[in-house]
């Protein structure tokens, strides 16, 4: 057994696990679990539990499983046997440790990024699966700490973050003055009605990241276009509660996004550079309220890119020198194809680019996302060492010359993050919008 | 209260302010907004080296301020501006700033008669609201949202955090931590949220919608709350009439319209959401999915049979509450419906369509090609503008009011035009 | 022995194809409508489009990404599910039967090929059973059930080939060749052998979603 498997197994505490778990009885459980089988499971949960034929042609698919020298148990069919496949054999009548350890499974070794899908013969869907046992749990209450915080905070900010209104819209005109000393008279427009695009970003642009919001200020500011950002909640679509699986605060926070959309009259809501965003305003949380897709156009920030820069509204002076690799994000690439315009956009602002591979939509995930990077500190370790592969196609891109990973979504920032400075792989990561804004013509101030 | 019989309802068209203009004068000109009357066009201008004012028909207010944002005019025709001045926020109304000043203010909102002005308030940390310049209350808290005032001004509530509770300590808030605070005092009982809230018509009862636990919703009114619990629930509204309270509630997979805790519609829907009374509060009518991905207006639980793909918004009834109408978008295109009947032109942007005041017309802004028209029972107007606002019926019936700004660049102008009915539609 | 020989091979044949159609109908049927009660989004989303894009992509080898990184499993998978098919569909055996009970035929191959397919079959099934007990996933992941399926599945190939080529009793394994091919055709719709027919629904619908709302291959 090496290290990284040592650390998997290791008894990891999680406040939310462990203090929700000593308020259940197994007649709790199954209780809870017959409820939400007949309320909820249909024809899909039951196709895709019982109708694995443990070919095993998924396991290959998971970076958990890879990393952890293929231990069986990660394999993503492997997660389902130790968890639905149980509960279902056993209707219900599973004890507390068990939930426990299925909450950790479902939790913190998948990511959702379906990659397994595209390696099972059958199309069987292992998030899908990995999501409703996650909503079990919820509605058991032994959903990780620090994930079940942010559902919190969704649930009365309508952010991520706990980020007040007034916090919100004063980081705004705080990083609006900050840009004038760079170029005179940027503006952020707050509420403006009628404008062209809503620019959306998450809970930790306004909290951590706020030269994110700087950036792309001075990039519309540039293309010269007509756009603006709220100054109520519904600014933020990052989305912990689609991954809680409390699908009602899901809902909630996505009316309160697409409302301020259609309030504010935009022709479309552009975001920032986040993967899970997109899946919940462009997959998840729109169906959960009944948009058969979302009812105002969404773009991400790739393809937003990809068209300024194609349409030549941004100029660039002169490419970024060091050489690159891109990292695919799996909610923008395997959930919305985004990885040729991606390409565009980083062969346009950079001279020189390796790839990793596998990529495009066979990509690796970050191990960060699908709510295993909002699991916080607990979990940190076990999500960097599953992701040996990660680090592996990082040395290799960097044996090739690649001094930066672009990156452009938030939780593989964080996770890739992790992943390079625990294997000190020395490489620095930056957002799409970090180079652009870098390498771009800028309006120089008089 | 209506004051438009006091405007001037006279034919024709004038110039109120060279707009164009305005981009010499002030290095910084942001986008305007019009009164009521549409007698003025105000908007933020530079005015200095970080120094910042209104400009209403051409000329600036007197007093600068750090940062102006969210002008707003007031139903009553006064001018709003949140300012501030070395770090200290307040409402400016028609250039004069309040004399209190927070921290932070924000959310400006008006009563329909625009004599109360109510805004969220941070000071020191701690949340409330103001009004008309003052404090709530004594009371202060360590966060506010949902801010709702009653009809007549005198009472305002806002959802309000009660306990403490550090972040990531998941436990304390599932007991409860939020509640509603009216003029600044709370209800006793906690939740776990409360979210939107409404006022009855007598201004005396408060309805929000509540998380008891996790996954238990329901309504509270006055602080109790309804006996049922639900998976979901969405803003209560009371019936105007009397206090009886309805909101749209999930039951069984399935959204119905529920009154003081029991169905009060049988039609199940994937949706069902801003729900309201006709003016006598003799009808409901909802937003609607009668099916997944199918949108329309729900009238007294009977569905239109148009439906929309991407969504329907903006419905409003007729002032005798005979007619309904809103806007309903299908790939993209943005229809005016009224009574199920869905116009005949279609824009790339249509805003919430007004009713003329005996109910016979109807009139929409909309914009098609980054062009501005006014659209009257189907007719557009000839014209079309950079700009214009919602059009308004003269209190006769005969008249409209077209709010627009006209020409290119430095031509640009704010024109104020009224239009016989007669000419628009022929 | 006639008696069983008879038993088997008339009333109990016919309720393994009554059992076997009807169950494929029941199955097809009861999913489709739980599903419309339960995931409707998989009539929302499906699109026949995408779904036969996906399908094509993975019923024909080496068209999927996976299949090309596992090239024996591949080979040995298609020749499987070809040959389980392809030899009691066209032996010579099977078709005479048919045409002396109902006077309708069909091509069929030469003995010996079919020898060769069934060698085949068992072939690849021994290669499954080792797979499953020798590979640390596959072996993980394996129920009591898989091996069951398994046995199920080489049972009738191996008995038929058993009694064609006249080995000592041929006759008793003639009559356990046609029962385990019954009990095979009754397991088909109500085990996971239903893949045989749930597959183009599971991949369908999986295509449908990359296909039109994700944009990306899900081969």
């Amino acid at each position: 057994m090496n290290d990284a498997t040592a650390v998997e197994t290791k008894q990891i505490y999680d406040k939310g696990i462990e203090e929700g778990a000593a308020r259940l009885t197994p007649e709790k459980i199954k209780q809870v679990y017959q409820q939400m089988m007949s309320a909820e499971a249909g024809a899909r949960l039951k196709t895709y539990v019982q109708n694995c034929v443990s070919c095993g042609l998924c396991s290959e698919a998971c970076h958990f499983y890879l990393s952890y020298d293929r231990d069986p148990r990660f394999s993503p069919a492997g997660k389902v046997r130790q968890t639905m496949a149980e509960l279902m054999k056993k209707k219900g009548a599973v004890s507390v440790e068990f939930m426990k350890k299925t909450s950790e499974i479902a939790s913190t070794e998948c990511n959702l990024c379906k990659r397994c899908a595209q390696y099972c013969p059958f199309g069987l869907d292992v998030a899908f699966v990995m999501l409703f046992v996650r909503r079990l749990c919820h509605k058991l209450g032994i959903s990780p700490q620090y994930i079940q915080d942010t559902a919190h905070s969704h649930s009365v900010t309508g952010n991520q973050m706990w980020v007040k209104e007034d916090e919100w819209v004063d980081s705004l005109q705080w990083q609006e003055e900050e840009a004038q000393e760079e170029i005179e008279n940027l503006r952020i427009p707050v509420e403006k009605e009628g404008a062209e695009i809503f620019y959306s970003v998450i809970g930790p642009e306004p909290k951590f990241r706020a030269q994110l919001i700087y950036q792309a200020a001075v990039i519309f500011n540039a293309a010269g276009l007509n756009w603006t950002m709220p100054a109520t909640p519904g600014w933020d679509n990052s989305d912990m509660a689609m991954y809680t699986g409390d699908n009602e605060i899901m809902a909630r926070i996505k009316r309160m996004h697409f409302e301020t959309a259609m309030r504010l009259k935009v022709k479309r809501v552009v975001m920032g550079e986040c993967g899970h965003a997109f899946r919940s305003i462009y997959d998840v949380g729109n169906r959960a309220l009944g948009w058969r897709m979302p009812p105002v156009e969404v773009s991400h920030s790739i393809e937003f890119f990809y068209e300024l820069l194609r349409d030549d509204k941004i100029k660039i002076a002169e490419k970024y020198k060091p050489t690159v690799t891109i990292h695919d994000p799996c909610n923008v690439v395997r959930g919305r194809g985004l990885h040729d315009m991606l390409r565009y956009v980083v062969h346009a602002i950079c001279e020189n680019v390796v790839e990793m591979h596998p990529n495009r939509e066979h990509n690796y995930c970050c191990s960060a996302g699908g709510g295993v990077i909002n699991c916080g500190p607990p979990w940190k370790m076990k999500r960097v060492n599953g992701n040996k592969v990660k680090a592996q196609q990082l040395f290799a891109a960097k044996s090739r010359g690649a001094e930066t990973c672009v990156a452009p979504c938030h939780n593989c920032h964080g996770g890739l993050e992790d992943i390079i400075h625990h294997n000190e792989i020395g490489m620095d990561l930056k957002f799409l919008g970090d180079i652009i804004y870098e390498v771009m013509e800028k309006p120089e101030r008089v | 209260m209506d004051r438009s019989q006091d405007w001037n309802w006279n034919s024709g068209k004038r110039i109120i302010a060279e707009f164009g203009k305005w981009e010499e004068a002030f290095d910084w000109v942001e986008e305007p907004y019009v009164s009521p009357d549409g007698d003025k066009i105000a908007a933020v201008v530079k005015t200095g080296e970080m120094e910042f004012s209104v400009c209403v028909n051409g000329s600036a207010w007197e007093n600068t301020f750090d940062k102006v944002w969210y002008v707003r005019f007031a139903p009553d025709g006064r001018l709003t501006a949140i300012v501030s001045d070395t770090g200290a926020w307040t409402l400016a109304i028609d250039g004069n700033a309040w004399e209190e000043t927070f921290d932070y203010i924000w959310d400006t909102r008006f009563t329909p008669d625009g004599q109360t002005i109510v805004c969220n308030a941070q000071q020191g940390m701690q949340y409330l609201l103001v009004k008309n310049g003052a404090p709530w209350g004594e009371a202060t808290f360590a966060n506010i949202g949902h801010t709702a005032v009653s009809p007549d001004g005198s009472r305002l509530a806002a959802v309000v955090q009660t306990e403490d509770f550090n972040e990531g300590d998941i436990f304390k808030f599932q007991e409860g931590c939020y509640t509603v605070a009216i003029n600044g005092h709370a209800w006793e009982r906690n939740f776990v949220n409360a979210w939107e809230t409404s006022f009855s018509a007598n201004n005396q009862h408060v309805a929000t919608e509540v998380r008891l636990s996790l996954y238990d919703y329901t309504i509270a009114v006055d602080g109790k709350i309804w006996s049922a619990t639900y998976p979901s629930v969405w803003k209560p509204v009371f019936n105007p009439r009397d206090t009886t309270v309805t909101a749209p509630v999930k039951s069984a997979g399935a959204w119905i319209l529920a009154c003081d805790g029991r169905p009060l519609w049988t039609n199940k829907y994937a949706q069902l959401w801003h729900h309201m009374y006709s003016p006598d509060g003799d009808k409901i009518a909802a937003i609607a999915a009668p099916k997944f991905g199918r949108w329309t207006m729900a009238v007294d639980d009977q569905p239109w049979s148009v439906t929309f793909g991407d969504f329907v918004s903006e419905a409003v009834f007729s002032p005798d509450g005979q007619r309904l109408a809103c806007i309903g978008v299908d790939h993209k295109k943005h229809r005016i419906v009224v009574d199920g009947k869905p116009w005949s032109g279609d824009y790339d942007l249509a805003w919430q369509p007004v009713f003329s005041p005996d109910g016979q017309h109807v009139a929409a802004r909309v914009e098609k090609d980054g062009l501005f028209s006014v659209v009257v029972d189907d007719q557009p107007l000839k014209e079309s503008y950079r700009r214009c606002w919602d059009p308004v019926f003269s209190p006769d019936n005969q008249h409209l009011l077209v709010r627009a700004l006209e020409g290119q660049g430095a031509d640009t102008v704010y024109t104020r035009t009224v239009l016989p009915l007669s000419e628009i539609l022929g | 022995m006639h008696a069983i020989y008879n038993f088997v091979s008339g009333p109990l044949a016919w309720v393994a194809f009554i059992l076997f159609f009807g169950g494929i109908l029941y199955q097809l049927i009861s999913r489709a409508m739980l599903a419309r009660k339960k995931d409707h989004y998989v009539y929302e989303y499906w699109s026949f489009f995408y779904a036969l894009r996906s399908i094509a992509h993975w019923i024909f080898p080496f068209a999927s990404t996976n299949s090309r990184n596992r090239p024996v499993l591949t080979i040995v998978t298609f020749v499987f599910h070809i040959c389980i098919f392809v030899a009691p569909l066209f032996l010579f055996a099977h078709v005479s039967l048919i045409y002396e009970a109902f006077g309708i035929s069909w091509w069929f191959m030469p003995d010996g090929v079919a020898d060769i397919l069934t060698l085949l079959v068992i072939g690849a099934c021994i290669f499954f059973l080792v797979r499953r007990l020798v590979q640390p996933d596959v072996k993980y992941l394996s129920t009591p059930t898989d091996f069951i399926l398994l046995g199920l599945v080489a049972a009738p190939f191996v008995t038929g080939y058993w009694a064609y080529h006249q080995w000592p009793g041929n006759e008793f394994m003639t009559i356990l060749h046609m029962f385990s091919a019954e009990v095979l055709l009754v397991a088909i719709p109500f085990t996971k052998l239903n893949h045989m027919f749930l597959f183009f629904f599971t991949r369908g619908y999986m295509g449908s979603e990359f296909g039109g709302v994700r944009f990306a291959r899900d081969w």
